[in-house]
């Protein structure tokens, strides 16, 4: 009786006692949540492009961080440097589209799906080898101190990294919207055949999909390595974006927007209203729940197509 | 000339049944299980057998568990990890909790334990599929792990955090788990019990249990009009494959470290099994030891490579030369042969069969 009235009415009572507190918590997790949807963006862009479950999408974020601080700590200016790591997640998109996804065209989604894990294991060493595995400070000049918006004590860095993500989507959305090249891609997302039958050369599109998933996550790099320093841990950060993922659908850009605000909310309020009851540390397995009884009820996530299956 | 079944008739329906309708996989079969069951354990230093062939073993068992769900009945599973910590510690609740259990039973029940647990994370399977159900086996991995980390009574009030594995005899004074347990009587038990539960595999995918596995793997709405149940079907490949993952993890804990965490069973373990399955080879039961031979060898050997080439100094470089170089080589393999050591396996065979005259 006493653990049920733990878990079923006293967080409410907490909550209701006080509602300042409670929507503090709600900001910090909406907020945390965009940082999620930046990784999972990443995921999104490849997989409604090519179909690949891209698993490498945190160790990408590990290693544009890794080349944008350890340019930075060899004394280049930031703009330099984002530029050449800019270039580097280039080559690295090419690289894999020539090296991996050609080779492997026309496979199971399983076989592309391992791949990807390999390319994961590659990246995390050869990011390890060339700049270490200690712990970097990236400092980017933006402010991390609390702000009080409206009586709310609000993270300053968290609202930089919400306004970041919110020009990223919308820049993500004009290109798809009004280049010919966004076009294209969005072809490719719609029907691989019909495509390539009006001429989209297919592999051309995969490059470009993969160098800006490489950019998302040079972003969502440098975001989260200003806030947790560059380490290995950031690879780790995949799997807090895949419920994300399955919450919103795996091909919705507004679906792993949304998603990320859910999964951040959820986990934050979960942790600290019950969390302790708990046993502490629900942060680790709360998203993944909160997204699985989610699927029950719609198993193509949240702005998921309706997956339609004939014989 | 060696590999031909030219003349070997069969003259009744159990011959044209057999396992091995072949004689001579029969005979090479036997011959790899008199080297397994006489010859390793008698030629095999104690370092051999605890660093190599026990891991082999047990990693063989845990692939062939992951194989019968996804390589047969197609459900993609990224939680094998959790359920082995579920095999593990139901396995050490039983033993200590009732000591004058046989090692066999509580081997037995734990299984059965992790299978009732499979069954329930299975359960979102009739909804969703691929990608979705790997993610949300996930969420099997991560509770798993944290309710066996920060629920004390798992690990019996242990302030560490770590179970170890009490003294259990088969029969007698010879002890198969705990410190007093040689490592031949370790690597002797762990072996019968993986060769049994192979055999077991191998019967259960001919039948038709296994058929309707095949069936739900290969369209599952077909499978459905033609009346395979989805329900039963999908959930008894979780039960079993569950079953088999947990006995792997009971043996792990009990056989193989003799003390364990629950963070021994993290993500990793669930990918590196999973990287077993598709080296081997997806639904083969072969495939499955094959994989993980490879896996468990191939760590071991880059780590000598890189020895014999002076990089002992360097443990962090080296390390992160391993990943590099397992990431390449996985990629690579995918390339090469995407079906599996288990298909290369096959294409010598076939192979043989027309040598030295192939035409």
């Amino acid at each position: 009786m006493e653990t049920l009235s733990a878990v079923l009415v006293e967080p409410f009572v907490a909550i209701a006692e006080a509602p300042m507190f409670f929507f503090e918590v709600l900001i910090g997790g909406l907020l945390s949540g965009v940082m999620y949807a930046l990784v999972a963006l990443g995921f999104v862009l490849i997989f409604k492009a090519s179909g690949v479950f891209n698993f490498a999408q945190g160790a990408m974020v590990l290693f544009a961080a890794l080349f944008f601080v350890g340019f930075i700590d060899l004394g280049w200016p930031i703009w330099l440097s984002l530029v050449v790591t800019v270039g580097v997640m280039v080559l690295l998109a090419l690289v894999i589209e020539r090296a991996v996804l050609r080779p492997l065209v026309n496979q199971d989604p399983i076989i592309l799906f391992m791949a990807t894990i390999g390319i994961t294991f590659f990246l995390d060493g050869f990011g390890q080898t060339l700049w270490g595995s200690d712990v970097r400070r990236l400092d980017i000049g933006i402010p991390d101190d609390p702000l009080i918006v409206a009586g709310l004590y609000v993270n300053q860095f968290d609202i930089y990294a919400a306004v970041i993500c919110g020009l990223l989507v919308l820049g993500l959305a004009l290109f798809f919207q009004f280049t010919p090249t966004g076009r294209a891609l969005r072809a490719v997302a719609d029907d691989h055949q019909a495509a390539m039958s009006v001429g989209v050369p297919l592999n051309v599109i995969w490059a470009i999909v993969w160098t800006v998933a490489g950019i998302v996550g040079l972003v969502a790099g440098i975001m989260w390595g200003a806030k947790l320093g560059v380490q290995f841990n950031l690879a780790l950060i995949a799997l807090k974006a895949l419920p994300v993922l399955i919450l919103g659908g795996f091909t919705s850009v507004p679906g792993a927007i949304v998603g990320g605000l859910i999964i951040g909310a959820g986990e934050k309020v979960a942790e600290v209203f019950w969390g302790e009851v708990l046993g502490g540390a629900i942060e680790d397995w709360f998203a993944y729940m909160l997204a699985m009884v989610f699927l029950l009820f719609r198993p193509q996530g949240l702005f998921g197509e309706k997956i339609i299956e004939r014989v | 000339m060696i590999y031909r079944e030219t003349g070997q008739f069969k003259t009744s329906y159990a011959a044209d049944q057999a396992i091995f309708p072949i004689a001579q996989d029969r005979l090479g079969m036997l011959v790899i299980l008199a080297v397994a069951f006489v010859a390793v354990p008698l030629m095999a230093s104690d370092y051999w057998l605890t660093t190599i062939l026990l891991p082999f073993v047990i990693y063989g068992l845990a692939a062939l568990g992951l194989n019968i769900l996804t390589g047969y009945a197609g459900q993609l599973s990224l939680g094998t990890g959790g359920f082995m910590a579920c095999g593990a510690f139901a396995a050490y609740k039983l033993a200590t909790a009732f000591p004058e259990l046989h090692v066999l039973v509580v081997f037995a029940l734990s299984g059965l334990i992790t299978a009732a647990v499979g069954m329930l994370f299975g359960l979102p399977s009739l909804r969703i599929k691929g990608f979705y159900l790997a993610v949300a086996t996930l969420a099997a991995q991560f509770f798993l792990l944290w309710l066996f980390n920060k629920v004390p009574w798992f690990t019996n009030y242990s302030s560490s955090g770590v179970i170890s594995a009490p003294p259990l005899a088969i029969w007698g004074e010879t002890y198969v788990t705990g410190f007093e347990a040689t490592p031949r009587a370790k690597y002797l038990f762990a072996l019968t019990v993986v060769t049994l539960l192979a055999l077991a595999a191998k019967n259960m995918t001919r039948l038709k249990i296994g058929r309707a596995w095949m069936a739900i793997r290969d369209m599952d709405i077909a499978a459905e009009i033609i009346g395979i149940r989805p329900l039963a079907t999908k959930l008894s490949a979780f039960a079993v494959s569950s079953f088999y993952c947990g006995v792997a993890g009971a043996l792990w804990a009990f056989a193989y470290t003799g003390a364990v965490e629950a963070l021994a069973f993290d993500i990793n373990v669930s990918f590196r099994i999973l990287f077993m399955i598709i080296i081997g080879g997806l639904g083969s039961i072969l495939g499955s030891f094959l994989g993980a031979g490879f896996i468990v060898l191939l760590p071991i050997f880059l780590n000598n490579a890189l020895l014999a080439m002076g990089m002992a100094e360097a443990v962090a470089l080296a390390s992160h030369l391993e990943f590099m170089i397992m990431g390449a080589l996985i990629i690579l393999f995918l390339i090469v042969e995407p079906h599996g050591l288990a298909r290369l396996w096959q294409i010598l065979k076939e192979k043989l069969r027309k040598w030295p005259f192939p035409y």
